[in-house]
């Protein structure tokens, strides 16, 4: 980027959203910073508590056990949706007047609120009059989501995949159509199979796009939230609780604001240094 | 017809079985809902719709949420033009550092912010108005919009600026009426994210409004819970919800693979 004048006045552009995102995001963090080292007993009177809020966190059970209900949710859904969106873009064709109308009907379950993700596949999953847990238990499958938290993970995981491969698959059909045809006709010359053209070609081309996908989705499913909630609730029991559905309980449910607001904190910095890390990994290797 | 092309057909329609299902629901009559599997509606009834579109509180919760998410686009956008031509075109101090603060914030979980939020809005006043709702939204809104455009603006040559300067245009006149026309699709690209992440959010949507600004997603989750489970209604109200995305997506369709592609990390 050296094209790039250094100019202190660019400031003033910056500004604006400066002071929005500071009010909007600054002063909740503080306000969570703030309960996460202090001890209420009601009457808006709080007293410095130290740690003692995070080192409660670290050994409590529900905390452990959410979270690594969160990580297995969101490691099956990426092994899931990352190689079959990139499958997908690839069997897509390039040019032709299916291209708009294969976007827009994969853009779809994108524009859907999520409650309504939810409730969709909720009257979807009934055993008894939905289109999937009938047609299941007709297999002879035996399937409650209510009831039992495998069909309860497997009802949750495809939702979560009708939902977000389209993403990958868009991202990945974007780095795809921006691949120039000098390339592909190169390797035609070459006499090169469509494996090694995939290896080759398409997939380090690709590199940019996929870790934006994959950094998306692994952001938005650590923080799913009201699609698991309008689904199945958490349940049955707490097989589906993740972390965000732990957390809101104890901040609006309960007044426990101080174990909250250090869940909080725990719950940001995981995702940040995550994805941190994953870039940043990814971004070295091109630098190689 | 190749295997090849099998692929999408074969997961267009996986998409399509769940929606096709909402649809099927939301034409049925609650008798035949309770009375067991049917693949088709067989009594075919517009009655959850009519009850819809009577009801004030129904269908002034979807003004309620259009009108958050309108503002919220126009926020952010308004907000992020100016910073993306900044990010595009100098360097100044701590211009990386802001770039990643900004999009640190759309790493954030929204079950984090809620109880702040509350606290927030509440203590200035903009509790359970659209406003809130919609400022709320810039949170995530906000990075994605200067993110998206500054991808755009990167692709914009540099000429062009020096053009209009020496040509004696000032900068509000150069970036109003040249610039801005330049980068539409961009713009355009960008209002679409916008508005999509403003319309499919619940849970900050949901907690900082209660009656003066109930957006649908709220009412929705409301009325399933309380007034048992009435799934007919339920599903027209989903299908409704669906209606504006398709129209959105309709028209940015030719932009939504440029606007992936573009843009950097």
């Amino acid at each position: 980027m050296s094209s790039k004048t250094v100019n202190q006045n660019a400031w003033w552009l910056v500004l604006p959203v400066f002071i929005m995102v500071a009010f909007n995001a600054l002063i909740p963090l503080m306000t969570v910073v703030n309960y996460s080292v202090q001890e209420s007993f009601g009457n808006n009177e709080f007293f410095w508590s130290g740690t003692i809020w995070f080192e409660q966190l670290l050994e409590d059970d529900q905390f452990r056990s959410s979270l690594l209900r969160q990580i297995s949710f969101t490691s099956i859904v990426l092994f899931i949706q990352v190689p079959l969106g990139l499958g997908i873009a690839l069997c897509m064709p390039r040019k032709g007047p299916w291209v708009s109308v294969c976007l827009v009907l994969m853009a779809l379950p994108l524009l859907v609120p999520w409650n309504v993700v939810g409730s969709m596949w909720n009257i979807m999953a009934l055993p008894d009059i939905g289109l999937l847990g009938k047609g299941l238990n007709a297999l002879g499958i035996p399937f409650n989501y209510t009831r039992q938290p495998i069909s309860a993970w497997f009802t949750v995981v495809l939702m979560d995949v009708w939902h977000w491969t389209s993403l990958v698959v868009l991202l990945c059909y974007a780095g795809l159509v921006s691949i120039p045809d000098a390339y592909y006709q190169a390797a035609k010359v070459d006499g090169a199979k469509p494996w090694a053209v995939f290896r080759f070609i398409q997939l380090p081309k690709l590199k940019h796009v996929l870790t934006i996908a994959i950094l998306l989705r692994f952001m938005d499913s650590f923080m799913i939230y009201t699609e698991v909630i309008v689904l199945t609730g958490g349940g049955p029991g707490s097989a589906t609780k993740f972390l965000s559905i732990d957390l809101v309980q104890k901040a609006l449910g309960g007044f426990d604001l101080g174990p909250a607001a250090a869940m909080s904190i725990v719950y940001f910095l995981i995702i940040l240094l995550t994805s941190w890390l994953f870039y940043t990994l990814m971004m070295r290797n091109e630098a190689q | 017809m190749t295997k090849r092309s099998l692929v999408p057909i074969v997961y267009i329609i996986f998409l399509m079985l769940p929606i096709y299902w909402l649809l099927n629901m939301s034409f049925k009559t609650t008798n035949e809902i309770l009375g067991g599997f049917t693949a088709f509606p067989h009594q075919f009834t517009l009655d959850s719709y009519h009850t819809i579109l009577t009801d004030p509180t129904w269908y002034m919760a979807y003004v309620h949420s259009l009108i958050y998410v309108c503002l919220n686009t126009v926020f952010s956008l308004a907000v992020a033009l100016p910073a993306a031509y900044a990010f595009s075109r100098y360097r100044f101090l701590g211009d990386k550092h802001l770039f990643f603060w900004l999009l640190s914030n759309r790493m954030a979980p929204p079950a984090v912010f809620v109880l702040p939020f509350v606290q927030l809005y509440s203590a200035v006043g903009l509790f359970d108005t659209h406003i809130a709702v919609a400022l709320a939204h810039t949170l995530f809104n906000i990075p994605l919009a200067v993110w998206i455009l500054e991808g755009f603006m990167s692709g914009v040559p540099k000429e062009l600026d020096e053009t209009a300067y020496v040509d004696g245009y000032s900068f509000p006149h150069f970036f109003f009426r040249i610039f801005i026309p330049t980068v539409s699709a961009g713009i355009g690209v960008a209002a679409f994210f916008c508005f999509m992440f403003s319309w499919v959010e619940m849970l900050l949507a949901k907690n900082l409004t209660s009656v003066a600004a109930k957006p649908i997603v709220a009412a929705m989750t409301k009325t399933a819970s309380a007034s048992g489970y009435e799934l007919g209604l339920l599903a027209a109200a989903g299908v409704l919800t669906l209606i504006p995305g398709a129209i959105v997506v309709y028209f940015v369709r030719n932009y939504i693979a440029k606007g992936f592609a573009l843009g950097r990390v």
